[in-house]
């Protein structure tokens, strides 16, 4: 048996079958479970060795894109997912779930960094497109070199995969957090413009600062990103397939078998 | 009752918009200031790019509140939701109150708020900000004392008062004819004569008059929108004009053609053309193949059709026109999710969402727009972000579609909406058993839509939005997401024996329609509700959005509760299914409807109607009659390329996720850019099998002005070249029909549905293509204070679903490598009538005395060849599958030149086109108009004709000779090559027509739409 991989289904959550199909591609077993699983303990996060929390619009996301998913996350599986992300197994969070890491200050987790309470002000935040609505394209990611994040260990050239969103625009509170995050390896993926110039509109979609399309947590096992690999695991889903050479995979199933065999050796 | 209202602000904003701030009113008995701060600080903003400030709910402390930030001289302006509107953010309000563990907080509501600059005057903005139907506005300086503020905000914050829940009794027995009319007008039943006297009759005969509930339930069921009584109806077809190329035509091929130049009578559309003409090409199919292939056609919420040995797929396409006319956003986002519900209904999967809109024209001048109605290009903008966002939410993308503009759709816009579903093959289960729980699942019930089913079968008019604005709704899809989640769940247990959606009709329909052959008990008083205040028969009828309603057996009854709770969807039994063949609706031991099914179902008398065709097409509107000059091909070209019909529809596709699921495996935008217009979506919805589904449609209402017979068979070949292109198999190709008409009791009107069937009819046969599923659209009609009437143009929504070998095996339309051959593939004749060449050059058609004999455009509309179509199609994917194509792009609006250009800037190859081989086929008749008249010039018909049946096909040199004899059986030109540079150029033998740079072209055809969303935007 691979290894068990926990899809994280909530309301409005609605690409977690595609997440479940990535890591099945991966070679790892994915199980998709309702949040009410976990928190009324019929099920126990500590019995897989991978969490994805995929995209969507968690109940609706009319509070802000994920604000609802995270406080039920800080709510009622606080402890359980602690203890998960201590222990170093890997995280990943989609669109919606990068979303939501985000607001549960999951991400970019530096130090002091905790939920939103009357004194302490989040880090960052994903908020409205530059452009102003949704919007779903293919665009390019290089993996930032020295970044400690696990998922992109070996990503030498710049993948294609979709984006699909209305809020992906990463905004910090202030320039020392980009610092910060940049000298602590926590910039994992930034979108790059096709002919490897300037980065300007659409190749960052969203217009998030310093062209960031992922961020991870200081210690790199947890990420979070805008993009959608997981709907780039096969070489038909590419959107020129019909005009280059037929890939052996998609460019994103890197990211889910990286996460597996990282996993695996935990 | 404690108060309070908290105050949301973006740390930076856009200069060139005003100040936008979220208003949060709270409330509960036991709310207090701490919990108002938490609530402030953790779930009601975001303080990385938002600040914000809470107080009480009083005057002194709004007093404080106002001046902050308002710009000097300044107004500011406030929006809410009128009470019993769904309003998703107070909802998550209270959702996230309780995930936070707070209890105290017993109800929200949200406000927008505008700090609008000194210049500009708030009473001309409000109106574009906010829909009076579903909201209220209030405009006040930052001097306000905030007395008028705090009663709006009390207002909002008051629960509707409970009502004594009264049943009338409506003196039905004794009325004369004329009270008859006037109690179905006044009630908005939109019953007529015959179907009041029907119901008396009944009443009569039982001895007591109708309920309001009875008289509610019967309107429903017989109306337009759930009885398709005009598609039914007994119809005396007149021919005033007979048109002399009827001897051209096979009579084999063209037998309605032929039956409809004769009087004749009509005993029902939907049997005579539709269902025969399905059950016509299933025998012929049954006779060569023993494979099921269609499973449910015209029976189900959707059609269903066998898609692998275990698989099937089902396919709906449904209008949302009115709604969408008065509340764009909302009329649209409900209309999406209905027709998903639909899908549910046959208890599959949706796996992808069409969307077809049809909107008056982008930058029509405000004074053109007739009263209360809504200018097009916030409908438009209104429309796309309601369909975005119900599609985006459920996780099903939105992969194929179109978008139109003509001045006939101005007060009437038309919005289709389309799912396709999958499920495995016999998990749909289909009958209630007596005994059987009737569940109600999903949101709770409340005033909204009340009348929706009547209100889609009455014109529209200048005070339509005030009278019927209950009809309109807004949506809440992460409630329909959630009990979507749990559906699949329950079929794959077996938990229930019968599933239905509750949509237009409400709980009467959707209950009456599943008790139909048993009869059914419901006890209105367990039905849960969003508020107080609703009498029983409003429970009954609301169409209050996201619910189905399930027959399920009392063994499962436990398991299935068990199995909502889990995922926190709410359900509730609400009665039981009978063996008594009675509708039997009670509310606390009140008897609120009691009727015999049989009458409920068949008791309407059939309606005869008058049709009485006159082939006198009128021009089209917008067109001037003075004749313009002629013009270029290069300009004729260009002006082509940015017409918004054909433009690039881009900045909308992208708005919609296509990409979710991981099965678009050809996406609506391709080439070389990812921004070429694709044919049709491909699909692989299983992961297991490299089997797909191509998706396509075609829809052209300017052949409809000219003749309905010809434009339904055009649309029929251009949704089924559509899904040829991208490697569909034509064999195994389904169709649905959508009709979107005017007032069907007008005779000319009629007559054109009539022949638009019978196109159907013809065309389906000949091209094997049986129909699933279909659903008609009437008295799409504005009637003026004057009493002027305007119908849009007769338009037929054709959608294909076909069959993909291997997905593998797909193209698309993107010129692909240098020096490969072009090739034509179909017959070219002049058909230009109706064309988009005709509209870009302002050609009205036809003209009687024409001023000029070169601009004589023949009558009728192009004309698909039924004795060769088939064939064509046949080969052209025989070649496909061999791999014998590198690009394919199907001929259609603009004719050749539009095609190549786009084939080649999508590909970003040059192209070079060589008329000189190409002929002009032989017209129908020597007696056609257009040779009797003199046609344009050679060139133009060549470059522009949209004649159907034909493709562009780009082919490899070595693999030039297989394909020529592949399609040997068709009229096959080759026409171009591929050329290395940038260059779309077009010669004859002699002369050279035209040389434009790629890039000119796609800059034209990619801003066509700029001028008229742009203008929206900036609000």
């Amino acid at each position: 048996m691979g290894l068990r991989v926990l899809i994280l289904r909530a309301p409005g959550i609605n690409r977690d079958a595609d997440a479940a199909a990535a890591c099945e591609l991966a070679g790892a077993q994915a199980e998709r479970v309702h949040i009410n699983r976990l928190a009324d303990h019929s099920l126990c996060l500590h019995d897989y060795g991978f969490l994805v929390i995929p995209g969507g619009f968690s109940y609706g996301d009319h509070l802000g894109a994920g604000k609802l998913l995270a406080i039920d996350l800080q709510h009622r599986l606080g402890e359980q997912l602690a203890t998960f992300v201590a222990d170093g197994r890997p995280v990943l969070g989609i669109c919606n779930g990068f979303q939501v890491l985000i607001k549960a200050a999951i991400l970019p987790g530096l130090q002091g960094g905790e939920p939103a309470t009357e004194h302490v002000r989040p880090q960052a935040t994903l908020t409205h497109n530059a452009s102003g609505h949704f919007e779903c394209r293919w665009v390019q990611l290089a993996a930032e070199p020295a970044s400690r994040c696990i998922f992109t260990q070996g990503m030498t050239m710049p993948i294609e995969v979709p984006v699909a969103h209305g809020e992906g625009r990463l905004v910090v509170a202030d320039d020392t957090i980009l610092d910060q995050l940049q000298t602590q390896g926590q910039i994992a993926l930034r979108y790059v413009a096709p002919d490897g110039g300037d980065v300007t509109y659409p190749a960052n979609p969203n217009g998030s600062v310093g062209n960031i399309a992922g961020l991870c947590n200081p210690q790199g096992n947890v990420l979070g990103l805008m993009p959608h690999p997981e709907d780039a695991v096969l070489p038909q889903q590419h959107p020129r397939w019909t005009r280059e050479p037929w890939r052996q995979m998609g460019d994103g199933l890197l990211l889910f078998q990286n996460a597996v065999r990282y996993a695996a050796q935990l | 009752m404690a108060q309070y209202l908290v105050t949301v602000t973006p740390r930076t904003v856009a200069h060139t918009l005003p100040i936008t701030q979220s208003l949060y009113l709270l409330a509960g008995s036991q709310l207090d200031p701490d919990t108002v701060a938490r609530l402030t600080t953790e779930l009601l903003h975001d303080p990385v790019i938002q600040q914000a400030t809470w107080c009480a709910l009083n005057t002194e402390a709004l007093q404080a509140d106002s001046g902050n930030f308002l710009p000097p001289g300044g107004h500011y302006l406030e929006i809410a939701y009128r009470p019993g509107v769904t309003d998703n953010e107070a909802e998550s309000v209270l959702e996230g109150a309780r995930r936070m563990g707070i209890s105290g907080l017993e109800q929200a509501r949200t406000l927008r708020r505008y700090l609008l600059p000194a210049h500009t005057d708030p009473q001309i903005l409000a109106p574009t900000l906010a829909n009076d139907l579903v909201q209220t506005t209030l405009i006040y300086r930052h001097d306000d004392d905030g007395a008028a503020r705090r009663s709006l905000y009390l207002l909002l914050l008051t629960p509707p008062a409970r009502v004594t829940a009264r049943i009338h009794q409506v003196p039905l027995r004794d009325a004369d004819d004329a009270e008859l009319l006037r109690i179905s007008q006044t009630g908005i039943l939109a019953l007529d004569l015959s179907e009041m006297q029907a119901i008396q009759a009944y009443f009569t005969q039982i001895g007591r008059n109708p309920t309001d509930g009875e008289l509610e339930t019967l309107a429903q069921t017989w109306s337009e929108h759930c009885s398709h009584k005009t598609f039914k109806a007994r119809i005396n077809y007149r021919c005033a004009n007979r048109q002399s190329m009827s001897t051209a035509l096979d009579p084999h091929l063209y037998s309605a053609y032929h039956r409809l130049q004769e009087d004749n009578e009509i005993d029902s559309l939907l049997d005579t053309f539709l269902i025969t003409a399905t059950r016509r090409v299933l025998e012929a199919h049954a006779a060569h193949s023993p494979l099921q292939w269609v499973l449910s056609a015209f029976v189900d919420n959707a059609g269903i059709v066998a898609f692998t040995r275990d698989y099937e797929v089902s396919f709906k396409v449904e209008t949302h026109n009115h709604p969408s006319a008065l509340e764009p956003f909302g009329g649209a986002n409900t209309g999406v999710g209905g027709v998903i519900r639909d899908v549910l209904g046959v208890s599959a999967l949706p796996i992808a969402n069409t969307d077809v809109l049809c909107f008056g024209p982008l930058d029509l001048a405000a004074a053109a727009l007739p009263p209360g109605v809504l200018p097009p290009a916030r409908i438009c903008h209104g429309v796309v972000a309601g369909v975005r966002d119900y599609g985006n939410k459920l996780g099903i993308p939105t992969v194929n579609g179109a978008v139109l503009f003509d001045p006939g759709y101005t007060a009437n816009p038309l919005v289709f909406c389309g799912t396709v579903g999958i499920a495995p093959r016999g998990a749909h289960p289909r009958a209630a058993r007596p005994g059987d729980v009737v569940v109600v699942l999903g949101g709770r019930t409340g005033r909204d839509g009340i009348h929706g089913a009547t209100f889609s079968s009455v014109e529209l008019t200048h005070t339509t939005a005030s009278d019927v604005g209950s009809a309109v709704q807004i949506g809440d899809p992460i409630t329909e997401k959630k009990f979507l989640d749990v559906l699949m769940q329950a079929r794959d247990q077996g938990l229930y024996n019968a599933i239905t959606d509750c949509g237009a009709g409400g709980l009467s329909s959707a209950v009456g329609e599943m008790g139909e052959q048993t009869g059914v008990t419901v006890e209105l008083e367990h039905v849960p509700l969003k508020y107080a205040g609703l009498q029983p028969w409003e429970i009954w009828l609301s169409e209050a959005q996201e619910r189905m309603v399930l027959a399920v057996p009392p063994q499962h009854l436990a398991t299935f509760l068990d199995l909502c709770a889990t995922e926190d969807v709410e359900a509730t039994p609400i009665g039981h299914f009978t063996n008594n063949q009675r509708l039997h609706v009670m509310h606390h031991g009140q008897m609120v409807v009691d009727l015999a099914m049989e009458f409920v179902h068949n008791g309407r008398p059939q309606r005869m109607l008058e049709a009485v065709w006159q082939h006198t097409p009128t021009p089209q509107q917008g067109t001037s009659s003075p004749a313009p000059p002629m013009l270029t091909v290069r300009e004729s070209l260009l002006r082509l390329l940015a017409h918004p019909n054909i433009a690039s529809k881009e900045r909308i596709v992208r708005t919609y996720d296509h990409e979710v699921g991981g099965a678009t495996v050809i996406k609506p935008l391709v080439g070389v850019t990812n921004d070429g217009p694709g044919d049709a979506a491909v699909l692989q919805p299983l992961r297991h099998t490299y089997e797909g589904l191509a998706l396509g449609c075609g829809i052209n209402p300017h052949y409809g002005r000219l003749d309905p017979y010809w434009m339904a068979l055009a649309c029929i070949d251009e949704a089924l070249r559509n899904v040829v292109a991208v490697g569909g198999n034509p064999s195994r190709t389904v169709i649905l029909d959508n009709f979107c008409w005017g007032d069907p009791r007008q005779p000319d009107r009629l007559a054109g549905l009539v022949r638009a069937a019978a196109g159907c009819y013809d065309a389906a046969i000949a091209l094997g293509t049986p129909f699933i599923s279909g659903k008609d659209s009437l008295n799409n009609e504005y009637r003026d204070a004057h009493g002027q009437r305007m119908a849009i143009p007769p338009t037929l929504l054709i959608s294909a679903l076909a069959h993909v070998p291997d997905v593998r095996q797909t193209v698309t339309m993107d010129l692909k490598e240098v020096d490969n051959i072009v090739y034509l593939v179909g017959a070219t004749r002049a058909e230009l009538a109706g064309s988009h060449y005709a509209l870009v050059c302002q050609i009205v058609a036809p003209d009687p005395q024409p001023a000029r004999p070169d601009q004589t455009l023949p009558p009728l509309p192009p004309r698909v060849d039924l004795s060769k179509a088939r064939q064509t199609f046949v080969a052209l994917h025989t070649a496909i599958r061999a791999g014998l194509v590198r690009a394919c792009h199907d001929i259609s609006e603009g004719g050749l030149a539009v095609a190549a250009a786009e084939m080649a800037f999508a590909g970003g190859h040059g192209l070079h086109i060589d008329l000189s081989a190409m002929t002009i086929a032989a017209p129908w008749q020597p007696a056609d108009p257009a040779h009797a008249l003199g046609a344009p010039d050679a060139i133009a018909i060549k470059l522009f004709s949209e004649s159907p049946d034909r493709f562009l096909v780009e082919v490899r040199p070595q693999d030039a000779t297989a394909f020529e004899h592949s399609l040997s059986s068709t009229i096959l030109t080759r026409i171009g090559r591929v050329t290395a540079n940038t260059e779309l150029r077009i010669s004859t033998a002699t002369d050279e027509v035209l040389t434009i740079d790629l890039a000119t072209l796609k800059m034209v055809w990619q801003g066509g739409l700029d001028t008229g969303l742009s203008q929206e935007s900036d609000l």
